[in-house]
């Protein structure tokens, strides 16, 4: 048996660098890599076959009903080589799999020598993969090509062999073939890892560094820090320090994940374990950072550091207005755990008091948005996702722009917005609808390369902000589902940018302003106005809709003044009824939302905003 | 008007139809739904005898003496014998005091109703009548199920005038799928050449469960919209208002001193007695309703002398709300020193869009003008 039993394999801190092996799986969502890891598990035997569960690995219940992996996972793996017969430890890092973690993405392949480079041969590469295995590539990392699901009756793995071998440059031949479903393949993939993945080099007489590639809030235990050693040792004794900051933590546990996490002595050069340090807060251990020791600090910090920095916002806030301590306290004990999310208290004059709050992208906002309301108990409303503005004003001042509310009044010099790189993969059927597509959201087409004959990737730059309204949703349903998208920001550019405001009543209802391009003013002022039309009930007096940029009325639509509300027939017998019916109608008004004198129902702003955001989730979701 | 400690007014259910209307949700049962093959005779007689024994119980429980006004509804109250009808008339007068102007008021299908059965009912003690006309229109009558021949109401409206009934009203309908404004005016016309005292009229609602909600949710009609339902009203009351005809609650018109009394007795908050299957009662800030199927109430009634199913006592806050709700109904409306400046304030926008009268309320007095009747509900909601 391949396996090694626990208790006589290599221990950790005590692991010669010779004998590990470092590696990740690189896959789009739902191509399979929980199910293959899974598989890896039981056939290394660190998982008892009773114990086993489907995406084992998977921690939160989002991750494991989205199939998505949000934080990435580091698993020990002792293995005996089928070629030499030696002993090896295999430490697989799962990666988050989303073009809003590229960041940590990048981090997790920094830890790595190699990669698992995994695809669904009946889908082919999708293009976040692509994305990461062009991060892969950079990293200088060996990749491995795995076709996964081979026993599936629409397989093709010599299409997509080919397709593989021309993205990296091996044979077709050179492509592994495995079924995570059936473990068919698993345990020859092991053994090519051992084979072809290069052993981790490092000084183990330096002073130790080793880089942070994940860091999880835990409420029983604080803050467990993943690293992978690069030089010197780290061991329970030490006090560490974190080199960006210099801040001082002492260590109070070193242990590796087999899958639970196991106390060790401490991490040589080359392992991968975790840290506990009694930190509360994950930004005190951010990952990209590089650890130390205090006694003994390295000089030069490990290269790639970047803090996280937010791409879109939106406002958060809580359907029942009493909610918002609520709200707060969860956004706050969410931060804990999440180094990427900002907020700051926001009072909207139709939502009340929430929060306006910055994520990496749409996909982390969704998450958040949906932890929050599982985790809390919440109802929430966010508003249209925004992204971060420059506008000079009249007087030549710069201010940074993420909400709407904070766009200046009068003269603009200029408005610049970011913009984004984007790939798309796609049949090449597609070709002119998605150009059509990109032409639409003001895209610059870059280039267009085949994959194979029928498959293409497309790129382009787009503004952000298009992406953002619901390109995603768009490109999915213009070709049946088969496109795939991924993005990087790539700077800024000036646009012809205006602000929209909603009137009602001639009342601004500041919920619904957006920023958008000044050739989709006047559609988006319709399409809101139209909207709105629909889904506020009538008043007893008129009610125009406007829309506007600055002064200037580019749309209106007019609510007209109901006439009867009155239920004609009162008897005796109608009596009671009528009064809980009057009862149930005042308890209705109380979730009603005044803009000026005109009751507009939570429901419509919910309704109003809720079209126009991107429904990311589509492409995470399983089917 | 404050309640009359010692009086009580009677409500009489009779729950039966030869056949159910398609837009109807009373509680009425046909001889098929209760899967009774007696004649119609002995279900009259067994019937009126449950009647008389609540009637017997009310004088029981109560400590009022006089009965302003009594009320037959249905049902097709003329589908019982007239005798029968008498003789609960006879169970009140045995333990109470009608009072000299005592209305006793039945609602009549004007296709069964004969000049013998009218002149039988005036003899019983009737003096009030209200025929079901609905429409004057074939078509509209054919979408609300109702079997009767439009002529039948002219002919039925004089035969009652001429076995003696003073006060003859009719019930009308409108907004009924189908109906134009046209067809609206027509049965206005038709119900105004009529020596009629009184009209209610009402906008059909289509109530759950019924035939016509059935037809509207598979989309076989629709129902029109609620301006073209409000201007029908206006038409209405217009027209209602040019024949001499006041309004006195939002969908009820008469000539002077022909308002319905009993009718006024339940927006005025009196004291009432329902008896029979699902009636409901009310008095002193106490209602109670009746087990609604005649089976059930009949057993009911027979084991407990109780055939109450439920029963609220009213708050001060929900007999506040009622008095509200109902007096906003009425010309005489809400008196202002009654009501708190908070709910004057939310009222002010109402006068200032016409809804409320400007001179009622500079003398005290919250009243709806024509406008402000089609909102009524949303007007009182709001306070």
């Amino acid at each position: 048996m391949p396996a090694i039993e626990l208790s006589k394999a290599p221990q950790p801190s005590l692991t010669n660098p010779a004998q590990i092996r470092n590696f990740c799986i690189i896959a789009h969502i739902d191509h399979g890599k929980s199910t293959l890891a899974d598989r890896m598990l039981q056939i290394t035997e660190v998982v008892e076959s009773r114990n086993m569960r489907a995406q084992y690995l998977d921690r939160m219940d989002i991750e494991r009903e989205r199939g998505i992996t949000i934080k990435s996972q580091a698993v020990r793996l002792p293995w005996r080589s089928g070629y030499d017969n030696q002993e090896y430890i295999l430490n697989m890092i799962d990666t988050p799999g989303h073009v809003d973690f590229t960041y940590e993405v990048s981090r997790s392949l920094a830890a790595c020598e190699g990669a698992v480079l995994l695809v669904d041969c009946a889908q082919g590469i999708e293009a976040q993969t692509l994305a990461n295995l062009y991060l892969a590539m950079e990293n200088n990392l060996t990749i491995i090509p795995v076709l996964n699901k081979i026993d599936l009756p629409a397989a093709q793995p010599e299409k997509f062999a080919e397709e593989l071998a021309k993205l990296i440059g091996c044979q077709p031949e050179d492509c592994l073939r495995v079924s995570g479903k059936t473990g068919a393949g698993v345990e020859e993939l092991l053994n090519e890892i051992v084979k072809q993945i290069p052993a981790p080099i490092g000084n183990p007489d330096a002073p130790a560094r080793a880089l942070i590639f994940d860091s999880v809030y835990d409420s029983y235990r604080g803050v467990v820090t993943y690293v992978r050693v690069v030089d010197g040792h780290l061991s329970t004794r030490d006090q560490i320090q974190m080199m960006s900051t210099g801040v001082r933590h002492e260590m109070l546990e070193v242990g590796v994940i087999s899958p639970e996490p196991v106390p060790s002595k401490g991490l040589g050069v080359g392992e991968v374990g975790y840290l506990i340090t009694g930190v509360k807060d994950v930004r005190q251990s951010r990952v990209g950072d590089t650890v130390t020791t205090y006694v003994r600090p390295a000089k030069d910090q490990l290269s790639g550091y970047k803090d996280p920095r937010p791409m879109v916002y939106s406002g958060l806030f809580p359907l029942d207005g009493a909610d918002y301590p609520v709200l707060r306290e969860a956004l706050d004990k969410l931060q804990l755990n999440d180094a990427a999310l900002v907020y700051e208290p926001e009072s909207s004059a139709a939502l009340g008091f929430g929060f306006r709050c910055g994520f990496l992208g749409l996909l982390h906002m969704e998450i958040v948005r949906e932890r929050l309301e599982r985790e809390a108990g919440l109802t929430l409303i966010s508003t249209a996702p925004s992204v971060i503005y420059s506008v000079t004003d009249g007087d030549g001042k710069e201010l940074v722009v993420t909400n709407p509310s904070e766009f200046p009044e009068g003269k603009i010099m200029e408005v610049k917005e970011p913009i984004v790189r984007a790939t798309v993969l796609a049949p090449s059927e597609f070709i002119g609808t998605i150009m059509e597509l990109c032409q639409q959201r003001r895209g610059t087409l870059l280039g267009m390369d085949y994959l194979s004959e029928d498959r293409v990737e497309i790129r382009y730059t787009l503004p952000l902000a298009e992406i953002v309204f619901d390109f995603f949703d768009q490109l999915k349903s213009r070709t049946r589902g088969y496109a795939s998208l991924d993005y990087e920001p790539i700077g800024e550019e000036a646009g012809d940018l205006v602000k929209v405001d909603i009137l009602l009543q001639s009342e601004k209802v500041d919920a619904f302003s957006a920023i958008v391009h000044r050739d989709k003013a006047y559609a988006y002022g319709m399409a809101m106005t139209v909207k709105l039309r629909e889904l506020i009930p009538r008043q007893q007096f008129e009610v125009p809709i406007q829309a506007a940029i600055g002064g200037k009325i580019i749309a209106r639509e007019t609510i007209r003044a109901i006439r009867k509300d009155v239920l004609a027939k009162c008897y005796g017998g109608d009596i009671s009824r009528k009064r809980k019916l009057l009862e149930k109608q005042k308890e209705g008004k109380k979730r009603m939302k005044m803009v000026g004198r005109v009751e507009v129902p939570q429901e419509a702003f919910i309704a109003a905003l809720s079209t126009g955001e991107e429904k990311a989730d589509d492409k995470d979701k399983k089917k | 008007m404050e309640p009359r400690a010692d009086h009580l007014a009677f409500y009489i259910h009779i729950p039966y139809c030869v056949k159910r209307c398609g837009y109807c949700d009373f509680n009425t049962y046909t001889p098929a739904e209760l899967q009774i093959q007696s004649s119609l005779e002995v279900i009259s007689h067994d019937y009126i005898g449950l009647l008389v024994k609540e009637i017997e119980k009310s004088a029981a429980v109560s400590a009022a003496k006089f009965v302003p006004t009594i009320f037959f509804g249905g049902g097709t109250p003329t589908l019982m014998q007239p005798s029968d009808l008498g003789r609960v008339l006879d169970a009140i007068r045995k333990n109470y005091t009608l009072t000299d102007t005592c209305e006793i008021t039945i609602e009549a299908n004007p296709d069964t109703v004969t000049p013998d059965l009218l002149s039988q009912l005036r003899s019983v003690g009737f003096n009030r009548i209200s025929m079901g006309m609905q429409s004057a229109v074939p078509h509209v009558l054919a979408v609300l199920d109702r079997t009767h021949n439009p002529a039948n109401v002219e002919k039925a409206v004089l035969a009652a005038k001429a076995a003696g009934f003073d006060e003859v009203s009719v019930d009308l309908i409108y907004g009924t799928p189908g109906e134009s404004m046209q067809d609206w005016e027509r049965s206005l016309d038709a119900a105004l050449v009529l020596p009629v005292t009184h009209i209610s009229a009402y906008a059909l609602i289509v109530e759950e469960g019924t035939k016509l909600a059935a037809r509207v949710k598979r989309g076989e009609i629709v129902m029109p919209d609620d301006d073209e339902t409000a201007d029908k009203y206006i038409l209405a009351d217009n027209k209602f208002h040019a024949a001499g005809m006041e309004w006195y609650e939002l969908s009820n018109w008469s000539k002077p001193g022909s308002q319905c009394q009993h009718n006024l007795l339940y927006w005025y908050g009196e004291n009432w007695w329902g008896a029979g299957p699902g009636a409901h009662s009310y008095i002193d800030g106490r209602r109670w309703w009746n087990v609604k199927h005649p089976g059930t109430y009949k057993d009911k009634l027979l084991e407990t002398g109780d055939p109450t199913h439920e029963s609220e006592i009213l708050s001060a806050e929900q007999r506040e709300e009622e008095r509200l709700l109902l007096n906003i109904r009425l010309p005489k409306g809400i008196d202002r020193s009654s009501l708190s400046v908070e709910q004057i304030m939310k009222l002010e926008p109402y006068l200032a869009d016409g809804h409320l009268s400007r001179e009622h309320w500079e003398s005290g007095v919250v009243s709806l003008t024509q406008s402000g009747r089609l909102l009524a509900d949303r007007i009182v909601s709001s306070l």
